[in-house]
């Protein structure tokens, strides 16, 4: 063997490496983490799960060299959620994220049998090795808005409407009822439920009914900005839901709760990426920046923002809790005894209205 | 007058009894890779998505038929009654209250059951499948009310009414207030029939309802009294044929095989009561049925198809981040070739103008 | 309590208000009916008028133009209804349905960016002194005037069905088509203009949705209204003034539960929403009994297929 005949030979052998480390390198950026997201509407509801989609845009925008995201979107509650999320599991979906209550069981079931993936599922109870769950405390806004709609009133009836009376909703409104009682023992809240979670027509409906009954402040807990609509046509105050809904009614629209899931998904992301990731709960608040508030109406004066502002970092730093007893029901039974505060599974579990709802829970 | 018309055949084309529905296909898939190419998206992983990937495991296939399950069931019901002029449209509201009745038994017994469970909730399922139908029926019957509006209107009437229960009597104790009832035990839930698969006795259950109904329709008097009915109503009232008693038959067939999907749903792939058993599946089942030109064999095959453009476009937004509003588009032109090319059974389409003007014979028999 | 009656008013505001849509679309699908082809596709109609009229009106501002659009758009998706069933002579109930699913589909697709995005308001009446009458007034005459058109559509069509000689030979072609053809009338094209007219009503009943009653775009806006109104055309015998009965009764059951339910009236609110329905299940029955008078009014040749040569 002479030396060029080597010196080829090293060459092939360095080549051949380098195409090794090169297909190494590609395998690298092949193997980048894929993230599965089950919707239960449409991405474009600019709602609810417009608000899981922002999420994860945030999860590809700084994370976007090292994964890559799937979402399916309108995905009913039934028989078709398991097959969804097994789909996601066995095409390659290491970290998945069912962003809806009924979504719970299937993927529960879907865990069990793929264990080296990992599910994050919304507003759920149960958990496994691998299936983590995350909710927000959004009653921590409702006791902001009850505050200000306790001041902007002068009906003091406030219209509410509901979509389903579900834990999430009543403490909702029971936080909401409480602040508002606090600044105005007048006040009254009256409930609306239209038995869905997106329905303008109907929404719309709720909205004029509760403003016929003499509501002149309306909050909601639907996902469509009809009401926004009515309580500007009709110059009334509305607090949005969900998503900054202002554009809908300039005027009316007070401030909003909006779902900010974008850092929790990113947090849990990158915990899949480095290996930290574990099954925990996670039901975080305005601290966790799971919810935030829309920017105030101009229109509200300088002395109920301040007031609201103050609300919301007392809540924050722990100072105020939005059920702080004493809080009495309907019947006025003493719940929260005084210096109490509602444990997170009270509030988890609240199927009770407090004193100044008018009417009975819908069982 | 036109170039392009049709000309009735002498008898119906056996060829294109089976020759159409690939013709349908064929133009599906043309259609549908220019519409994907049009959207930008890459049209032949997007077929592959929605055709061949969904049935290229045994999983997925099992999955084809859980999903074509409530589908066939609830189209073969129907179609007995469609053969018969009976417009059931409330396969839906008849398939919560199976889900409701027979899913209510299993919450009933929950912890003390036996063997004898699940049989108890499959002939609930189709006892208040078949009782929902019978308002409709009743009402036809006794008050001359349109079953179309009444089994339609008492859909929704079912609905608000699952959705009471759920967030009443029938949520879970432990549930933390969410509208779900407790997960059935292993004695109120379908065995399933494959391993790997989600497949349950509810799909045994289809294939019988489509040996029954070809049974009933093909081979037996009743059957011919249906179609005799659905044919020429004055005749069969002629033969003496009593109209109240297929109303009330196909009605009560139908509801019970309504009930008997709704209660397989529940106690199958979902293992549970919420709010939300159905997506449609009453109504898609309308479409199965004709779609499988009422025929129980055509059904099952329908109700196959069906499941697949269901299924496919879940796998093209997996794959290829497909929107669902384009599968939605995509199902619309599939179904509309199919029922379009029906037509090459009974007629041929000839070019040119017409060679023996009819209407002069129409003038003159008028 | 003098509260209660100030209710009266306001209820019936929105109750005109929410039977408009329905009577649109009912109206059309009346006519389609008549002529005898049954079209099960009107929620799908409804969807792409309502998103085609939105689309319009957030591009140029105009509602008018909105709602010209939402028709012709309603029509396009009815000719392809027209051209599957009455050309190629395709299952009605099953092209219907599909046409619904497709609608459901397309309407999503052309809607993607049109989603969160607010639109200007459809002027509302006002006529000096009876607008300003008390309890009544703001709800006979200060209401859109797509809510105006909708009341005026009722003796229109009726006046066309039964007054006109147009109208006569649609509903002979409904009664009998294989008479009407041997009587030399051109069945197909005259069944073909009914499911045009059918499809731009229901195009006006989905755009009077998103342009005027909840002015967005939102997928499926339309929720279910499309079969209400095609369950209004049976429980109306076929006749126009008993749809507008029926849009009517519909609708103010359903406002009227909405109310009981802010006064805190204790039934479950989800027993409450099944009142609507009840309530048109309940009137229907009480129509119906006399067996005679509907059979003459519903049409002979409903959903049968037509070809000439047949």
């Amino acid at each position: 063997m002479n030396r060029r005949t080597m010196g080829k030979t090293l060459a092939g052998l360095a080549a051949g490496a380098a195409i090794m480390a090169l297909g190494v390198g590609a395998a690298d950026a092949q193997e980048k983490l894929k993230v599965g997201f089950v919707y239960v509407g449409p991405v474009s509801d600019h709602g609810y799960s417009y608000q899981h989609d922002q999420g994860r845009l945030a999860v590809e925008k700084e994370l976007g060299d090292k994964v890559t995201t799937t979402f399916v979107e309108n995905v009913p509650e039934g028989a078709d959620a398991e097959r969804v999320i097994e789909q996601l599991a066995t095409s390659g979906h290491k970290l998945i994220f069912t962003t809806s209550f009924g979504f719970m069981n299937p993927t529960l079931k879907v865990a069990q049998r793929h264990p080296d993936v990992k599910f994050e599922h919304a507003t759920g109870y149960k958990r496994a090795a691998n299936v983590a769950t995350y909710s927000a405390r959004f009653y921590e806004g409702r006791t902001v808005i009850g505050q200000i709609a306790g001041k902007m009133t002068k009906s003091n009836i406030i219209g509410y409407i509901g979509s389903f009376p579900i834990p999430e909703v009543i403490s909702g409104i029971n936080a909401f009822t409480l602040a508002l009682r606090e600044v105005n023992p007048k006040a009254e809240v009256r409930v609306v439920w239209v038995n869905s979670w997106y329905d303008p027509g109907k929404e719309a409906e709720a909205a004029k009914a509760l403003i016929d009954q003499g509501a002149d402040v309306l909050s909601l807990h639907t996902d469509s900005p009809a009401a926004i609509q009515v309580a500007q046509e009709r110059g009334l105050y509305v607090f949005g839901q969900s998503s900054d809904m202002t554009r809908f009614g300039p005027k009316a629209h007070l401030t909003a709760i909006v779902d900010d899931w974008r850092s929790y998904y990113v947090s849990r992301v990158k915990a899949a990426l480095d290996g930290s990731w574990k099954s925990q709960d996670t039901w975080g608040g305005f601290k966790d920046h799971m919810l935030f508030l829309a920017p105030y109406n101009p229109a509200l004066p300088k002395e109920i923002v301040d007031a609201a502002e103050k609300t919301r970092t007392d809540i924050m730093e722990g100072k105020r809790h939005p059920f702080q007893g004493p809080v009495k029901d309907q019947s006025g039974k003493l719940v929260i005894a005084e210096g109490k505060q509602a444990t997170d599974e009270q509030i988890l579990k609240m199927d009770w209205y407090v004193e100044g709802v008018q009417g009975k829970v819908p069982k | 007058m036109t170039l392009l018309r049709l000309e009735p055949r002498g008898e119906a084309s056996r060829a294109m009894v089976y020759l159409t529905p690939l013709i349908a296909v064929a133009l599906t898939l043309v259609s549908g890779f220019l519409l994907f190419w049009a959207m930008g998206f890459d049209p032949v992983k997007a077929l592959h998505a929605f055709f061949i990937e969904p049935v290229s495991s045994v999983r997925g296939v099992g999955e084809l038929a859980v999903k074509a399950t409530p589908l066939v069931l609830c189209a073969i019901g129907l179609a007995i009654g469609f053969r018969a002029n009976v417009w059931n449209i409330g396969a839906e509201g008849q398939l919560t209250l199976g889900a409701i009745v027979g899913g209510g038994i299993a919450l009933a017994f929950y912890g003390e059951g036996g063997w004898w469970l699940l049989p108890l909730m499959i002939v609930g399922g189709m006892v208040g499948g078949a009782l929902w139908a019978a308002i409709p029926a009743f009402l036809r019957i006794r008050f001359n009310a349109s079953e179309i509006l009444t089994s339609l209107m008492l859909n929704y009437v079912a609905m608000h009414l699952l959705n009471y229960l759920m967030h009443g009597p029938y949520r879970d104790p432990e549930g933390f207030a969410f509208p779900e009832s407790r997960l059935f035990e292993a004695d109120a839930v379908m065995p399933l029939l494959v391993a790997g698969t989600r497949v349950h006795l509810g799909s045994l259950f289809a294939l019988l309802a489509v040996a029954g109904g070809w049974f009933l329709m093909a081979r037996t008097f009743i059957g011919f009294q249906i179609k005799v009915i659905g044919l020429t109503p004055t005749a069969a009232g002629y033969a003496g044929f009593k109209q109240t008693r297929i109303i009330w038959l196909t009605l009560l067939l139908s509801g019970a095989l309504a009930g008997l999907a709704g209660l397989g749903e529940v106690a199958g792939p979902i293992g549970q009561l919420n709010p939300t058993i159905s997506p449609g599946y009453g109504y898609t089942a309308i479409i199965v049925a004709f779609l499988g030109r009422l025929h129980p064999v055509g059904i099952l095959l329908a109700g196959f198809l069906m499941a697949l453009s269901f299924i496919g476009g879940e796998a093209a937004q997996i794959a290829l981040g497909l929107p669902k509003a384009i599968t939605g588009v995509f199902q619309g032109m599939l179904l509309f070739f199919l029922l379009a090319t029906d037509v090459l059974i009974r007629y041929r389409l000839r070019f040119g103008a017409k060679t023996a003007p009819k209407t002069i014979a129409g003038r003159a028999a008028a | 309590m003098s509260a209660d009656l100030a209710l009266i008013g306001p209820v019936l505001a929105a109750m005109l208000t929410a039977a408009t849509p329905l009577l649109f679309a009912a109206l059309g699908e009346l006519v389609v009916e008549k002529s005898g082809v049954l079209n099960l596709g009107v929620e799908g109609m409804m969807l792409v008028g309502a998103v085609c009229g939105f689309a319009v009106t957030a591009q140029t501002g105009s509602s008018s133009a909105g709602f010209a659009v939402a028709a012709l758009a309603g029509a396009g998706t009815a000719a392809l209804f027209g051209v599957l069933t009455l050309l190629l002579l395709a299952n009605q109930v099953a092209t219907g349905l599909a046409l619904t699913l497709f609608g459901v589909g397309l309407s999503a697709l052309i809607g993607q960016g049109f989603v969160g995005i607010p639109i200007p308001d459809v002027p509302e009446l006002n006529i000096p002194g009876l607008t300003d009458l008390p309890v009544i007034g703001k709800a006979l005459f200060g209401q859109d005037v797509v809510v105006y058109l909708g009341l005026a559509m009722v003796p229109a069509v009726h006046w066309f069905l039964y007054g006109t000689r147009r109208g006569l030979i649609l509903r002979a072609v409904g009664e009998n088509h294989a008479a009407a053809h041997a009587l030399g009338y051109k069945v197909i094209r005259i069944r073909f203009l009914a499911v045009l007219f059918g499809g731009a009503m229901s195009g006006i009943a989905g755009a009077y949705l998103s342009l005027d009653y909840t002015p967005m775009w939102a997928e499926g806006i339309t929720a279910g209204r499309g079969w209400i109104a095609l369950a209004l055309v049976v429980f109306a015998t076929w006749k126009p003034g008993r749809v507008l009965l029926g849009a009517w009764l519909f609708g103010g059951v359903t406002i009227a539960q909405l109310h009981v339910q802010g006064l805190g009236i204790d039934i479950p609110s989800q027993l409450l929403s099944m009142l609507p329905y009840l309530a048109t299940v309940v009137v229907l029955v009480l129509i119906s009994r006399d067996i005679a008078r509907i059979r003459l009014n519903a049409p002979a040749s409903l959903g049968k297929v037509f070809h000439p040569d047949a």
